[in-house]
């Protein structure tokens, strides 16, 4: 079996410190991140009721999530009344064998991809791969990360951890037709990739995409691009088989004029994305006559479950939240070991998976709320986090635990204002002889358990007299 | 009006001068400060670890403590975060003495309407917002005006100011690299400043930025502005 694309080998703290030590990686994340951080800054800036829009695309998402059975089923039959099929998956499975079975119907062992987090998520390439169909990404970065057998480190930009000498060396050592003399010009890579591309967009007859979202009201489906390849791939094509997850939903084609303004300033930094791309069913003599649509749950009902976590659902995949993240400009996409990084990774994966399966994650961020802020949808991430990570504790009550009883331990001492004076007493008593010792207050190495704290950083001695000690002295005697 | 200090359990024990600076300079303010002793620490590192069981007994100790006070300060922005933002989420009965806890800046700006303390430092020095300052609270300039006011003192921009430091709670002993890493920027920042002190409304996140800093050896000395606006040095 496949890996899960929601599941990494290691747990987080081990697979950053193997990320961390890549010099390289971090440069081209920094300078990255902090690009795009800006550009975003400034495009916001503009728009004075920004505010007022991200509690409208908020209260949108709220709404969709409310109601999404009734939606989902005015979807199906909006779409189906356009000409599209409606496929249903319960999980990543049931979803690529779908597609799978939808391939070979049309007797084609190749197919062109739109950029798509849902596919991703399910898998869907490496499932088609093992039934000997060949699925060719057309995103220029998505490319670039299946020509290096990599996998993506970033929701819109996949492959933001590669410069542009290395993504050279990709082009000539892995993509077919590409001339040896290739300079690392970001026009001249483009222009390459786009020669590749350009020959199996005329020849191919499916492609797959995923959609931003889809009109409950109309059966519309959208997808928001930069290049123009999902464009190629959306009309060119005989079939057309999209892969959508059910809260991708909105309730009418209004709704859209929220979204359409959040989602390109969030992630692009842009006021408007190049291409949106919008299709409802078949439209006779005109782009792909033969429209799938495959709407995947995948752990988004038990999702929706969570009064607190369901709010994960309102996320439109902008990665804004990715590009504020000191954790994730300092360790990238892959220490998070699933499609989806960052903070909405953290928040999103362990639902998605049952936090059984990532209990890492959601202690992976310092609760810093820079994601909160920016997030057009007004996701509270840091408060899902710790609803998260009560999860993970609560999963484990029963289990022996050093740190349960040390935090039992310490609301014990706090539970009691005369026991916590005398461990205070204690505390300054015991290390009284090393501060006079060390002729300062600052220690260089602590013994386990502390030695994870001074691992980094020095660590502080009591002072000389508490806080209370002082006042008891100063206020009360007198 | 009843002025109660939550002087918080990191305070209490390894920085008590903080709490003793928000003695002096509300008093020098004409203001009577009372110290419940029956108070203990407001369980942020439990709640946010994911342990709130063992958070909800210390937000019912905090609020039975403060509970007949006009306003409770403490001079720590993710101890008021956790009380005012935490606690009505824990515990509902507490939501009436968290909307009366301030972080030392908001009691003076907001509730006091003071700007000017009266303090003199004649010393170089840089203003690190920690995140629950900045995000939570939302404290925004507050810290900054106050020092501006204070006489002689030079007070220098620091670069990527808002960048979380790396400090996080337990995320700094359970992500030690992240957290290095992320401390390491910025005591960078720091450094280019050529501060003497580095400024913050937190001591556990000062905690961390001096022990990076020590570690480094770098001559900045963290310290917390309120004994800045308490007129002396440490
Ligand atoms: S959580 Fe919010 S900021 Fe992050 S990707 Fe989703 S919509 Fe964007």
């Amino acid at each position: 079996m496949t890996r899960n694309p929601l599941v990494g080998e290691l747990p987080f703290p081990e697979a950053a410190r193997r990320e961390l030590s890549r010099e390289q990686l971090r440069r081209n994340l920094r300078s990255a991140t902090h690009t795009i951080r800006d550009k975003r800054a400034r495009m916001v800036a503009e728009v004075p009721d920004w505010e007022e829009l991200r509690v409208a695309g908020s209260a949108i998402k709220a709404d969709v999530l409310a109601r999404l059975p009734e939606l989902l089923t005015r979807f199906e039959a909006a779409a189906t009344a356009a000409g599209a099929r409606v496929h249903w998956a319960r999980d990543a499975a049931e979803a690529c064998a779908i597609v799978t079975r939808l391939v070979r119907e049309t007797g084609t062992d190749e197919v062109v991809k739109v950029k798509s987090m849902a596919t991703q998520e399910i898998g869907l390439n490496e499932a088609l791969e093992a039934a000997g169909i060949t699925a060719l990404e057309t995103d220029l970065a998505e490319l670039i990360v299946q020509l290096a057998d990599d996998t993506p480190s970033h929701i819109l930009v996949p492959a933001i951890h590669y410069n542009r000498s290395e993504i050279r060396d990709i082009f000539r050592e892995r993509m077919a037709g590409t001339d040896p003399d290739l300079t690392d010009d970001p026009r001249a890579l483009a222009e390459a990739a786009r020669r590749y591309l350009r020959e199996r967009f005329l020849s191919a007859k499916v492609a797959v995409s995923g959609a931003n979202f889809a009109v409950a009201d109309t059966g519309t489906l959208v997808v928001l691009e930069s290049e123009g390849n999902g464009r190629m791939c959306l009309t060119l094509p005989e079939t057309l088989i999209s892969v959508v997850g059910i809260e991708k939903l909105v309730p009418t084609f209004a709704d859209l004029e929220v979204f359409l303004q959040l989602l390109p300033r969030s992630s692009t930094g842009e006021r408007m994305n190049p291409y949106t791309s919008m299709w409802t069913g078949v439209t006779s003599g005109d782009g792909p006559q033969d429209v799938h649509i495959v709407l995947v749950d995948n752990g988004r009902t038990a999702t929706l479950a969570d009064e607190v976590g369901r709010q994960a659902l309102h996320c439109i995949r902008c990665s804004a939240c990715l590009n504020v993240c000191p954790v994730y400009e300092r360790v990238g996409g892959h220490a998070y070991g699933s499609v989806y990084p960052g903070p909405i990774g953290a928040v999103l994966t362990p639902q998605l998976t049952g936090v059984a399966a990532n209990r890492s994650l959601p202690f992976a961020s310092t609760l810093c709320g820079a994601c909160f802020d920016v997030c057009p949808v007004r996701i509270d991430i840091p408060q899902v986090l710790v609803h998260l990570r009560q999860q993970a504790v609560d999963e484990r009550r029963g289990h022996p635990s050093a740190e349960r009883t040390a935090m039992r331990a310490a609301t014990w001492i706090m539970s009691a204002g005369r026991r916590y004076t005398r461990v205070l007493r204690i505390a300054r008593r015991a290390t009284r002889p090393l501060a006079a010792l060390l002729r300062r207050r600052t220690v260089r190495r602590l013994p386990w358990p502390l030695s994870a704290w001074t691992a980094e950083r020095d660590a502080p001695l009591p002072a000389g007299e508490s806080f209370r000690d002082w006042w008891a002295r100063s206020r009360e005697g007198s | 009006m009843r002025i109660g200090l939550f002087i918080t359990c990191v305070n209490d024990l390894l920085y008590p001068g903080t709490g003793r600076a928000v003695v002096r300079v509300l008093e020098r303010l004409g203001h009577r400060v009372e110290f419940p002793v029956e108070q203990t620490c407001c369980g942020q590192m439990q709640a946010n670890s994911g342990y709130r069981a063992e958070a909800v007994p210390l937000a019912r100790r905090f609020a039975e403590t403060f509970a007949g006070y006009d306003a409770v300060v403490a001079p720590s922005g993710s101890c008021v975060a956790m009380v005012r933002d935490g606690y009505p989420r824990l515990l509902p009965e507490t939501a009436e003495v968290a909307a009366r806890t301030y972080e030392l800046s908001e009691l003076l700006v907001d509730v006091l309407g003071v700007v000017d303390v009266g303090a003199r430092f004649p010393h170089r020095v840089t203003y690190h917002p920690t995140c629950h300052g900045l995000r939570m609270l939302r404290l925004g300039d507050r810290p900054m005006r106050l020092l501006r006011a204070v006489r002689d003192l030079e007070l220098v921009e620091l670069p990527d100011a808002e960048e979380c430091c790396g400090f996080g709670g337990t995320f700094a002993v359970k992500n030690s690299d992240v957290s290095g890493a992320m401390l390491a920027d910025k005591c960078a920042a720091i450094r280019a400043t050529d501060a003497e002190y580095v400024l913050a409304a937190d001591n556990s996140c000062l905690t961390h930025i001096g022990g990076g800093l020590s570690r480094s050896g770098a001559p900045t000395r963290p310290l917390h502005y309120a004994e800045i606006l308490a007129g002396g040095g440490r």
